[in-house]
C-alpha cells in the first residue's frame, strides 16, 4: 500500500512559563492512501498537536516542531517554510475543525469563504470559484445550493455549518484530509450524518483521512486503523478489528471499558482511575503506569518500546515482554470483547449504524 | 433597512423632542433672567425687554411658542446679541467647531486603528508595549494640558506653530493635535483587544487552514470582525469630542461653537442656550442612528435582525 503521509519521531513542545511543556513526544505513523487513520486518546494525550503539527498550524511561540520529520510525498513538512507551506494547506492537505458554530468567519457570505482557496490555490476567476463553491455545497448535501451561496454562516444549522466546513476543507481536492473531532460538537443524529458524508466522500474522492476523536463508538463506524495516543505518544496501533477484538495495551482496555454500550443492560462502566500525567515534568518509564493496575516494577524505570502483535498491530507495554507474566483483560472488558466478535457487525454506541 | 431607517427616524424625532422640552424647563430653573445683570439697563428697560421677548407669560405659553416656532425651524432671536438670529449664529460659529473636530477625528481614527492592529500582530513585543504606554497617556493626560505644553514648546520656545487663534491650516495643527490624542488613545487600546480577541478565534485557524497569506488573514478575517465594537464606541467617542472642544476653543481662542455655548449660559442668553443644546442633540441622534447603520453594514447578524423586509 502507498503510503501518503509519514511521520517519524515528532516531538513538539511549548514553552510556558513554568517551563517546557512536552506535548508530543516522539510520534510514529503512516498514513496510506485511500485510508482512515483514527488518532484516538482523552483531552491533552497530543492528538490535536499533533494533527495541527502536520499543517504547520503549531503557533509559534509558544509552540515548536522540536525534531522529527513529517514527510509528505518527497517533503518533510516540519522543514519546510511558511511560504511553501501555505501552498500545501488548503490545496494538498486541508483540516475539519470541532466547532462548526465558531470556525466560520461570521462577516462572510460561505461562498466567499469557499471560493478564497479555490482563487489562491487553483487561480480560479471569481466566477469560476463561484460555480465550483455551488457544486461543492451540492456535494456535502446543501440543499438549494445556488441560493444559499450568498447566505452568510449565522443562517445555517450547526450540522449544515459542518457541512460547509467539510466543503471548504474539500474545494481543492486534497490528498490528505484531517477531521479534528469534526462530531463533538454536533447532535447524535446529525454525527451520524456528518460520518456518512465523510464516509460517501472519501469513496467518491478517494481522499485519505486523519479522524480525530475521543468517541470510539464513532471510529467503528469510519475507520480503517487506529493509533490509540497517550501523554504525546502512541501506545497502540492496529486495524479497527485488531484493536477491538484483540487490544494488548492495558489504556486501550481501559478505554474500551469505558465506553458505553447499547446492546447489553448489566455491565458497568469502568472508569480509568487518576488522570494523565502533567507533560510539564513527564514521569520516567511508562508514562500510564500510575493508573495501569497491572503495572510492574519496570513500568516506572524504562519505556516500553513498540512490540509487535502482528505485522499491522504493535503496542507500547511491557506486558508483551516474553518475560511478562500473562495477563488478561479485565472480565468485563473481555465480555464486551467477546461480544463484538468480528463475524457480527458491531453495534455503533452513537448511531446504530453498522460497521462492515 | 429602509424600513428599519424610518422606524428610527420617528423615534429619533420624538427623542428630540423630549429633550427640547427637558432643556426648556431646565433652562427655566437657572438662577437669574437675562437682563438683571446689565447695570446700564434702566428698570423700565428691563419690564420692557421682558414684555418684548415675551418673558412675562406664563412658563407654560412660553413652552407653548417655543414649540410652535421650533416646528417651522425659527430659534429665536439672541438676547445679547441686537436681536440677531440663533441660527445665524450657530452657523457662523459651527465651521470652525465642525472642521476641527471632524479634522482630530479622521486622523485619530486612522493613526488610532494603525496602532491597535500593529501592537495586537506583535503582542507582547516592544512595538506593543510602546503604543499601549502612549495610548494610557493619550488617556490619562488632560487634552488642556497636552495644549499647554505644545503652546510652550513648539508655538513660543520653538516657534514652529502659532499659539492660538484661527487663520489658516496652520493654526488647526495644534488644536487637532490636542483633541486626537484621546481618540487615538481610546481606538488603539480598544483595536488592540479586538484584534487580539478576533486572532484568537476558530474562524482565523480555518483562514489558515485553507493556505491563506497572513495578510489575507489579517485583512480579509480579522479586521472587518475585530472593528464591529469600534464602532459602537466611536458614537460616544464622538460626542465626547464636541464637549471637549470646549476647553480646546478655549485655550486656543478658536471662534467655534463651545465657546459660544459657555458664554450663552453665564448670560443667561436662553434662545442661545436652546438652540446649541438642541443643536448638539442632533448631531448625537443623528451619530447613534449613523453608528446603528454602519453596524448593520459592517455585521450581516444584525443586518438581518433588523431589517425584516
Amino acid at each position: 500500500m502507498e503510503k501518503i503521509l509519514e511521520v517519524n519521531d515528532l516531538h513538539v513542545s511549548f514553552d510556558t512559563f513554568a517551563g517546557e511543556v512536552k506535548a508530543v513526544r516522539g510520534v510514529n505513523f503512516h498514513l496510506n492512501k485511500g485510508e482512515t487513520l483514527a488518532i484516538v486518546g482523552e483531552s491533552g494525550s497530543g492528538k490535536s498537536v499533533t494533527s495541527k503539527a502536520v499543517m504547520g498550524l503549531i503557533p509559534n511561540p509558544p509552540g515548536r516542531i522540536k525534531q522529527g520529520e513529517i514527510k509528505f510525498g518527497d517533503r518533510d513538512l516540519a522543514q519546510l517554510p511558511e511560504k511553501e507551506m501555505q501552498k500545501i494547506r488548503g490545496s494538498e492537505i486541508s483540516m475539519i475543525f470541532q466547532d462548526p458554530m465558531t470556525s466560520l468567519n461570521p462577516t462572510m457570505t460561505i461562498g466567499k469563504q469557499i471560493m478564497e482557496g479555490l482563487i489562491k490555490h487553483q487561480n480560479m476567476s471569481n466566477s469560476e470559484a463561484k460555480e465550483r463553491a455551488i457544486e461543492l455545497l451540492k456535494l456535502v448535501g446543501i440543499p438549494n445550493a445556488e441560493g444559499r451561496v450568498t447566505e452568510y454562516p449565522h443562517q445555517f444549522s450547526g450540522g449544515m455549518r459542518q457541512r460547509v466546513v467539510i466543503a471548504i476543507a474539500l474545494a481543492c481536492n486534497p490528498r490528505v484530509l484531517i477531521a479534528d473531532e469534526p462530531t463533538t460538537a454536533l447532535d447524535v443524529t446529525i454525527q451520524a450524518q456528518i460520518l456518512e458524508l465523510l464516509n460517501d466522500l472519501q469513496e467518491k474522492m478517494g481522499t485519505s483521512i486523519i479522524f480525530i476523536t475521543h468517541d470510539l463508538g464513532v471510529v467503528a463506524n469510519i475507520a480503517d486503523r487506529v493509533a490509540v495516543m497517550y501523554a504525546g505518544k502512541i501506545v497502540e496501533t492496529g486495524t479497527v478489528d485488531e484493536i477491538f477484538y484483540n487490544p494488548q495495551h492495558p489504556y486501550t482496555w481501559g478505554l474500551l471499558g469505558s465506553m458505553p454500550s447499547l446492546d447489553s443492560t448489566d455491565e458497568e462502566l469502568i472508569a480509568i482511575p487518576g488522570s494523565p500525567p502533567d507533560l510539564l515534568d513527564p514521569p520516567k518509564g511508562d508514562a500510564f503506569a500510575p493508573r495501569n493496575p497491572y503495572a510492574m516494577q519496570i513500568d516506572t524505570e524504562m519505556e516500553p518500546p513498540l512490540f509487535k502483535v502482528s505485522d499491522t498491530h504493535y503496542a507500547a507495554t511491557w506486558l508483551l515482554h516474553e518475560k511478562a507474566p500473562k495477563v488478561e483483560p479485565p472480565a468485563a472488558i473481555k465480555k464486551r470483547m467477546q461480544g463484538m466478535a468480528p463475524d457480527e457487525p458491531i453495534i455503533g454506541a452513537k448511531d446504530g449504524g453498522k460497521h462492515v | 433597512m429602509g424600513r428599519y431607517i424610518g422606524g428610527r427616524v420617528v423615534s429619533m424625532i420624538i427623542t428630540f423632542l423630549i429633550i427640547a422640552s427637558l432643556t426648556f424647563f431646565l433652562m427655566k430653573l437657572l438662577p437669574g433672567t437675562p437682563f438683571n445683570n446689565q447695570e446700564k439697563l434702566t428698570d423700565t428697560q428691563i419690564v420692557q425687554l421682558n414684555e418684548k421677548y415675551g418673558l412675562n407669560d406664563p412658563v407654560a405659553v412660553q413652552y407653548f411658542n417655543y414649540m410652535k416656532n421650533l416646528f417651522v425651524g425659527d430659534l429665536g432671536v439672541s438676547f445679547q446679541q441686537d436681536g440677531r438670529e440663533v441660527s445665524t449664529i450657530i452657523g457662523e460659529r459651527i465651521g470652525a467647531s465642525a472642521y476641527l473636530g471632524f479634522q482630530s477625528i479622521v486622523l485619530g481614527t486612522i493613526i488610532g486603528l494603525f496602532l491597535g492592529i500593529i501592537a495586537a500582530l506583535r503582542h507582547n513585543s516592544f512595538l506593543d508595549y510602546g503604543t499601549m504606554v502612549i495610548a494610557v497617556l493619550g488617556i490619562s493626560i488632560p487634552n488642556f494640558v497636552i495644549a499647554g505644553l505644545m503652546q510652550y514648546w513648539l508655538g513660543v520656545k520653538w516657534g514652529l506653530l502659532p499659539v492660538a487663534y484661527w487663520d489658516g491650516f496652520a493654526y488647526t495643527i495644534m488644536p487637532t493635535i490636542a483633541i486626537a490624542s484621546i481618540v487615538v488613545a481610546t481606538i488603539a487600546r480598544f483595536m488592540r483587544t479586538e484584534m487580539l480577541e478576533v486572532l484568537g478565534q476558530d474562524y482565523i485557524t480555518t483562514a489558515k487552514a485553507k493556505g491563506l497569506s497572513s495578510t489575507a488573514v489579517v485583512i480579509r478575517h480579522t479586521i472587518r470582525n475585530a472593528s464591529i465594537p469600534i464602532i459602537t464606541i466611536m458614537g460616544p467617542l464622538v460626542v465626547a469630542l464636541m464637549t471637549g472642544t470646549l476647553v480646546i476653543e478655549q485655550i486656543f481662542v478658536i471662534p467655534g461653537l463651545g465657546e459660544k455655548f459657555v458664554n450663552s449660559i453665564m448670560t443667561n442668553d436662553f434662545p442661545i442656550i436652546m438652540g446649541t443644546t438642541l443643536f448638539y442633540s442632533l448631531l448625537f441622534i443623528v451619530v447613534i442612528l449613523l453608528v446603528d447603520v454602519m453596524y448593520g453594514i459592517i455585521d450581516p447578524r444584525i443586518r438581518l435582525a433588523g431589517g425584516k423586509d
